[in-house]
């Protein structure tokens, strides 16, 4: 349970490190149907909103010397499609708007979720297990599409030897399966971690005698949440596009 | 009873993140010393670091995920 | 998931400020109950940045992008262009001065050679002149010692015909005269 009672002379420290990720209904009322505006809606919303003022307003200008804002736009879109032209082969660059969709959101939800009092969309599994999904099943329809049965060779390493293969076939096709748990639990764990930590910490600020010591922690793990909000949608990313490279070249 | 032993089982759980910053340290450690030795190819090898890193760090969070829900759900 | 029904994870959600110590909310995470909620707008939100960023934002980056470029390149060609053009203007220049030197060059051997036949000139008349006067004073002398010499033959007659007299012969002229100048060529 949340709630651990110390017999300290405040009355006993409370920590909720998990309230924060509570999903509640804007307009009030206490049922959550599908459609129903939510805390988790809106700042989903805010985040497309981020999107469209840095790659739609910031770049109207279309300057040949770009102002703050067209620059950052134009660092995001060279930064994506460098890394899908590397990693995922020049044949992939169609799913460059699909990878720049998810990289902008994951980004945007993840920083948005920095903001103190904030919800953190990024942190639920709910969202992140969504987009696993997304580029679990992209990654497979397209390999079979454009494979063809040649996609199976995904879990046939050729390169092993013969006796060997069955069972690494079994492997590889776990691993396989593994992969949107992983990609999906390990954004969701690390952003959730950080904001629970971050939470922990604030709990032990309600002590006057070490609030100081807990503070400084807050503000470190700030900073470190900051990197890994920005190194999760990197990563994320960087693993969409090492997934369509497997799934446009299946033959190890 | 059965929640304080949950949360033992938390704690136990919980060691398996620090095993994981071995993990992910060793990762960073052996990129920087063969980055050292050849820093011309580091540049390129970059996007491979994170990529080891994640994979280090996932199975971290399973572990601390699996102490959140000894604390949390069980 | 074993602590919270289905209910209770509704109750949390809205009156959670309220309990404060009492109930721990668990995992939100882990409720289900609002899963369809977060994936019906998750994906009203990926569909929204999908079609902006494929229909307005990123073929506008790309466009942008490859403007810099040409305009890159054709700033560079410019600029070669007119390093070319400066290396002309050089390369002209240090012909014009070139010429000039060499035409100063010229110019200068031109009155040098000017002077030259000047002086030339003016040492042949003067040559000339000393070798006239010099020419005319071998003629006087010439003269003189022309004169001379006939004044001596002269002379020698006269005197031979006054010794033949005081001799006491007479002899005429003319076999005097031939006897002094056969001697005096002698």
């Amino acid at each position: 349970m949340a709630t651990e009672t110390h017999g300290a002379e405040e009355g006993g420290l409370v920590f909720h490190p998990m309230d924060q990720f509570i999903v509640k209904p804007l307009m009030g009322g206490d049922k959550i149907a599908f459609y129903t505006p939510t805390n988790a809606a809106l700042w989903m919303a805010l985040a497309v909103l981020c999107v469209v003022l840095l790659l739609v307003l910031g770049t109207r200008g279309r300057a040949i010397i770009p102002s703050r804002v067209q620059s950052i736009a134009e660092l995001a879109y060279g930064f994506i499609y460098k890394m899908v032209e590397d990693v995922a082969g020049k044949d992939a660059m169609g799913f460059f708007p699909y990878v720049m969709t998810l990289f902008m959101f994951i980004v945007f939800a993840n920083f948005l979720g920095l903001i103190p009092m904030s919800f953190t969309a990024t942190a639920h599994f709910a969202v992140t297990v969504m987009l696993a999904l997304l580029v679990f099943v992209t990654v497979t329809v397209v390999g079979f599409v454009k494979n063809g049965a040649k996609f199976l060779e995904l879990f046939w390493v050729k390169s092993a030897p013969l006796a060997l293969r069955p069972i690494l076939a079994v492997i590889e096709l776990i691993s396989y399966f593994v992969r949107p748990v992983s990609h999906s639990i390990r954004l969701a764990g690390n952003v959730m971690a950080g904001h629970a930590v971050i939470k922990v910490f604030a709990g032990f600020a309600a002590v006057s005698l070490i609030s100081p010591v807990s503070i400084l922690a807050i503000t470190a793990m700030y900073g470190l949440e900051v990197l890994v909000a920005f190194i999760q949608a990197y990563v994320f990313t960087i693993l969409t596009c090492v997934y369509l490279k497997d799934a446009l070249h299946p033959s190890h | 009873m059965e929640g304080e032993l949950a949360h033992i089982g938390a704690g136990i759980a919980g060691l398996g993140t620090g095993i994981a910053a071995l993990g992910v340290g060793n990762v960073a450690a052996n990129f920087l010393s063969g980055a050292l030795r050849n820093p011309s190819a580091a540049g390129e090898q970059t996007a491979t670091l994170f990529i080891g890193i994640a994979f280090a760090e996932a199975l971290g969070i399973f572990s601390f995920l699996v102490a959140l829900l000894l604390m949390f759900a069980v | 998931m074993a602590t919270e029904t289905h209910g209770d994870g509704l109750a949390d959600a809205t009156g959670v400020a309220e309990h404060a110590a009492g109930s721990a909310p668990g995992m939100p995470q882990l409720d289900f109950s609002h899963w369809g909620n977060q994936i019906f707008w998750l994906l009203i939100a990926l569909v929204a940045i999908y079609l902006i960023l494929s229909r307005i934002a990123l073929p506008r980056i790309a466009s942008v992008l490859s403007e810099r470029q040409g305009t890159i390149t054709n700033d560079l060609a410019a600029a070669e262009e007119l390093k070319l053009k400066a290396e002309e203007a050089e390369a002209a220049y240090n012909q014009a001065l070139a010429d000039a030197r060499t035409e100063a060059q010229k110019i200068i051997a031109d009155t040098k050679a000017e002077i030259q036949a000047d002086l030339d000139a003016a040492t042949a008349k003067a040559d000339a002149e000393i070798a006239a006067r010099a020419a005319e004073s071998e003629k006087a002398i010439a003269e003189i010692r022309d004169n001379a010499l006939q004044s001596v033959t002269e002379v020698a007659k006269d005197t031979a015909a006054e010794i033949v007299s005081a001799l006491g012969q007479s002899a005429d002229a003319k076999t005097i005269a031939d006897a002094v100048s056969a001697r005096m060529k002698g």
